[in-house]
């Protein structure tokens, strides 16, 4: 067995030999801890939709932006599992006192994955772009910092300094998934104002380039995406041996989420992430040669919310009615303690989530509120609550009694969720159940998801909704457009010009304070107030969180899935194959 | 077996299942909607008559069944409780033919009771069986009845008065035959407002299909009625004078009963499968009503494909009524009138 462990290692540490890229003395490549694996082989995995773009000033998709974060890489990293931060082609970075200058210090000897060196001009290219106004990449809301834009200066050849307009609460965090871009591919398409088209998904391999650890290999329309090794990649592993270790990515295109389980169970992919409850059960239980895991709770977070827009004469009579109670705070707590969250959490995920009664996830200990605690599901108070706002219970001749509001009118309403996520529409017909025995009549209406953000967003056509946000960091300022009043995503009232109501005027001001705010432990203090005060006001009725979910098979190594997106893919350069003669076959 | 008494039993048989369907509220033991959070997928219960003890119960009795600790969907069966049958005991409100209220169920038990099992939300699958059947079987009779109406009245226009009137209505038909309908539902409920109320998004689904499936059995008619009008005995009658509507009503239509009622039993079923599609499509009743297509529904899910058997009972149950229907259909062509005139003329 020894002997066979030492044959293995020696032909492992020939392969490195043969594989690395001439490097030279002075280069600094990042040195990463943990198990050393072998080179070669190729692991596949699903999407479920195919990426829109391989450029990252474009990709707004969850699917392109996961392929993107195997491809490229920025200055400062966050480590997924850890969540903190760690140099990447940035070796150290210095912040002034007072917060206003940040100073990074490239990494030696870097090269684009098309041999390209790297100097500090990629670098100013790079912000020059995000911050260009005409190129609309979606990073430059991140680089504005109370209305002014971040300058960047060189310093020297590998040095530059960003100085900030007013200090910037989420300091070096900032840095995390700026991909820094090919000036040498990319300057030509930016001066003729063609930036946005480049990376699209037929873009020729050479023609194309970036800083992460796989390169673009092969495309076909419709069927996958295949990535391979980058030579130059700049990490090695503690022996010193360069990354990553797979020769190839697979990405297949499987859009249903059933039969990517399909997929996987036959072997035919090698990893899977964002699995159902119920999928993972099944897996579980049938799984031989593949590990399950449990990252534990992720970021998500499911709500039910009323419209609360002010429709102004626009609303048709039925709807302005029904607004009457929704903008009622007693009625919307009392809505929200009839919900039986622990149910949710059994029949919807069974129990691989967690209840929620903040916006926060566990899976988000650093910022969430710990004051702030499900206070379980209690009729009674609903009750108690809707008396006091001036709903009754009326006995017709029906069995059941109906609840009515002052004017007598029944309490009816619809809640719309998308007919393609089982586990939101499972949600809503348990919530219909438990107002139910408030006397309220809810019609479940799952719409197809495009109608369903068309009608929410835009024609505000609807009375409540189900829906559910993934933040894709755990930084407060990752969710800023769904809590300030003027943001697109705050959803129960989306885009407003003035902040309709005292308390959401008041989480502006705590918004924005936290954005300059210096310490963390200020930014968590206004972070919590904004939490108490969503929670008092309930204009989202928070449900659940479940677990993130995945699965590889037994035989790769370094398998340490991450509550953070990309859950599977973010070690992907310290991903391998254990088993060599299936790396063979394959 | 004589024909006559194979349509006997085939009616019998029918008849009994119907009667199960329209007393719905009666023969099941729970409101289809309740939901019993503690029981989600628990699986089919089975009666037993002997207990552990080797002691002989007359009054058949179930083991509870309890979630085994630490799972979500596995049960094991407590041996030590058992729940007695309990016939004409008082449970949920119902109104039974949709009017009377009423209290009494045919059995249940003090503790839940699932004979085919139950659901994600723990709710009885044969209580939703049953009400489901209401529905979805309505739904067939409804659209059957209305396309058939509609058809017989075209059809027989179009093959009486021939012409140009037929010619344009024959055009018409084609038309409507051509039409791809699935998409024009698809349409239809986006111009209904979100919450329909679910009957009324029903019927008015049910409509579309009459609206749209009148263009196969109008041709039919038309046939038999073009053939129908220059028999003798309607020549003779044409010469004595009678009129055009005495004609049809008195000589032609009747003809026709043949294939109406064999259509009749076609499109029954042919409209439950419809519903079916509509509700696998979601555009079908909405939950928690019950229905055999958002039954089926279900069944689209992986996991519920290979973890929980029992979800596919309702397909079970629904060949039986189909195979009925079917033999009906059958049956009723081989006694329809003109098949016996054939007969008698044959004999002649």
């Amino acid at each position: 067995m020894a002997i066979l462990a030492c044959v293995l290692r020696i032909h492992s540490a020939a392969a490195f030999a043969a594989r690395a890229a001439t490097a030279h003395a002075n280069d600094e490549p990042l040195r990463l801890a943990g198990e050393s694996g072998h080179a070669g082989g190729r692991i596949v995995i699903a999407l479920r939709s195919e990426p829109k773009t391989l450029n990252p000033l474009t990709a707004t998709d969850g699917t392109s932006r996961e392929v993107i974060s195997t491809m490229q890489a920025d200055l400062v990293h966050i480590n997924r599992a850890t969540q903190l931060t760690e140099p990447a082609l940035a070796k150290s970075w210095k912040i002034s006192a007072d917060g206003l200058q940040y100073t990074l210090t490239l990494r030696q000897g870097l090269k684009f994955s098309d041999g390209h060196p790297v100097d500090i001009d990629d670098v100013l290219f790079t912000f020059r772009v995000y911050l260009d106004e005409g190129v609309h990449a979606s990073q430059r809301d991140l680089l504005i910092v109370g209305g002014k834009p971040i300058v960047v200066r060189k310093v020297d050849a590998q040095t530059v300094q960003f100085v900030m307009p007013k200090p910037y609460g989420v300091a070096e965090r900032l840095f995390d998934s700026l991909e820094i871009l090919p000036r040498h591919l990319l300057e030509p398409a930016y001066k003729e104002g063609k930036l946005a088209q480049a990376g699209a998904m037929g873009t020729a391999p050479d023609q194309w380039a970036g800083l992460g650890a796989f390169r673009l290999k092969e495309y076909v329309a419709g069927q996958r995406l295949v990535l391979e090794r980058n030579p130059y990649y700049w990490k090695t592993d503690e022996q010193g041996n360069r990354l990553p270790y797979l020769d190839e990515i697979v990405f297949l295109f499987v859009p249903s989420a059933d039969a990517q389980v399909l997929r996987f169970q036959s072997g035919e992919t090698d990893l899977i992430s964002r699995l159902g409850a119920e999928n993972f059960a099944v897996l579980s239980r049938q799984a031989r040669d593949s590990t399950m895991a449990d990252a534990g709770p992720g970021l998500e977070y499911n709500f039910l919310f009323f419209n609360l827009n002010e429709l102004g004469d626009k609303a048709p009579a039925e709807l302005a009615r029904k607004q009457s109670w929704f903008r009622s705070e007693k009625f919307r707590l009392a809505v929200s303690l009839a919900i039986d969250r622990e149910a949710i959490l059994r029949l919807v995920y069974q129990g691989r989530g967690a209840a929620l009664w903040g916006p926060v996830t566990p899976g988000n200990a650093r910022w969430a509120n710990a004051a702030l605690r499900y206070p379980g599901r209690s009729l009674d108070k609903s009750r108690q609550l809707l008396a006091e706002a001036g709903f009754r219970l009326a006995t017709g001749e029906s069995a059941q009694p109906r609840l009515v509001d002052a004017d007598g009118r029944p309490v009816e309403f619809s809640i719309v969720t998308s007919s393609s996520n089982a586990d939101r529409a499972k949600m809503a017909a348990l919530v219909e159940d438990d107002l139910k025995q408030l006397g309220m009549r809810v019609q479940v209406v799952p719409l197809e998801m495009r109608s369903l953000i068309d009608r929410v967003t835009q024609t505000k056509e609807y009375d409540a909704c189900v829906l559910g946000i993934a933040s894709f960091d755990a930084d407060p300022n990752s969710d800023i457009n769904v809590w300030l009043s003027s943001g697109g995503m705050h959803l129960w009232n989306p885009a407003q010009k003035h902040a309709a109501t005292e308390w959401e005027a008041e989480i502006d001001r705590l918004m924005e304070q936290q954005l300059t705010a210096t310490t963390s432990v200020q930014r968590k203090k206004l972070y919590d107030r904004v939490q108490e005060i969503l929670v008092e006001r309930q204009p989202m009725i928070f449900l659940a969180s479940p677990d993130i979910l995945v699965g590889a098979k037994k035989n790769i190594g370094n398998f340490h899935p991450a509550v953070l997106e990309p859950y599977v893919l973010w070690n992907v350069e310290q991903l391998y194959l254990r088993n060599g003669a299936e790396n063979a076959r394959r | 077996m004589s024909a006559r008494s194979r349509l006997r039993t085939g009616v019998i048989l029918f008849g009994l299942l119907h009667v199960g369907v329209v007393c719905a509220g009666f023969f099941a033991p729970y409101d289809p909607a309740a939901q019993d959070r503690e029981h989600p997928y628990a699986p089919p219960m089975r009666p037993h008559f002997v207990d552990v003890n080797g002691r002989v119960h007359l009054r058949p009795f179930f083991y509870a069944q309890t979630l085994r600790v630490g799972s979500y969907d596995e049960y094991e069966e407590n041996r030590a409780s058992i729940i007695p049958v309990k016939f004409f005991v008082r449970g949920a409100r119902y109104h039974l033919l949709g009017a009377l209220p009423l209290r009494t169920h045919l059995f249940g038990g003090d503790l839940p009771l699932y004979l085919l099992g139950s659901d994600a939300y723990g709710r009885d699958l044969f209580s939703r069986v049953l009400f489901g059947a209401q529905v979805s079987l309505l739904a067939g009779l409804i659209g059957a009845s209305l396309t058939l109406a509609i058809g017989l009245c075209i059809g027989a226009a179009a093959g009486f008065w021939g012409g140009w009137r037929d010619e344009a209505l024959m055009r018409v038909a084609e038309l409507f035959m051509a039409l791809p309908w699935i998409y024009l539902l698809f349409a239809m409920r986006a111009f209904l407002p979100l919450a329909v109320p679910p009957l009324q998004a029903f019927v008015l689904v049910v409509v579309v299909f009459a609206a749209v499936g009148w263009a196969r059995p109008a041709r039919m008619v038309r046939g038999i009625v073009i053939s129908a009008k220059e028999r003798d005995f309607v020549r003779a009658a044409r010469g004595f004078g009678a009129s055009g509507g005495y004609l049809l009503r008195r000589h032609i239509l009747p003809e026709t009963a043949g294939v109406v009622l064999t259509q009749v039993a076609i499109l029954g079923p042919q409209f439950v499968l419809a519903e079916m599609t509509l509700s696998f499509l979601g555009l079908g009743m909405p939950e928690p009503v019950p229905s055999w297509g958002n039954m089926l529904a279900s069944l689209q899910h992986y996991n519920v494909l290979v973890s929980y058997w029992w979800m596919y009972l309702p397909v079970v149950i629904m060949v039986p009524f189909f195979l009925g229907y079917l033999l009906l259909a059958s049956l009723l062509q081989e006694n329809s009138g003109a098949a016996k005139i054939e007969v008698a003329r044959s004999g002649v």
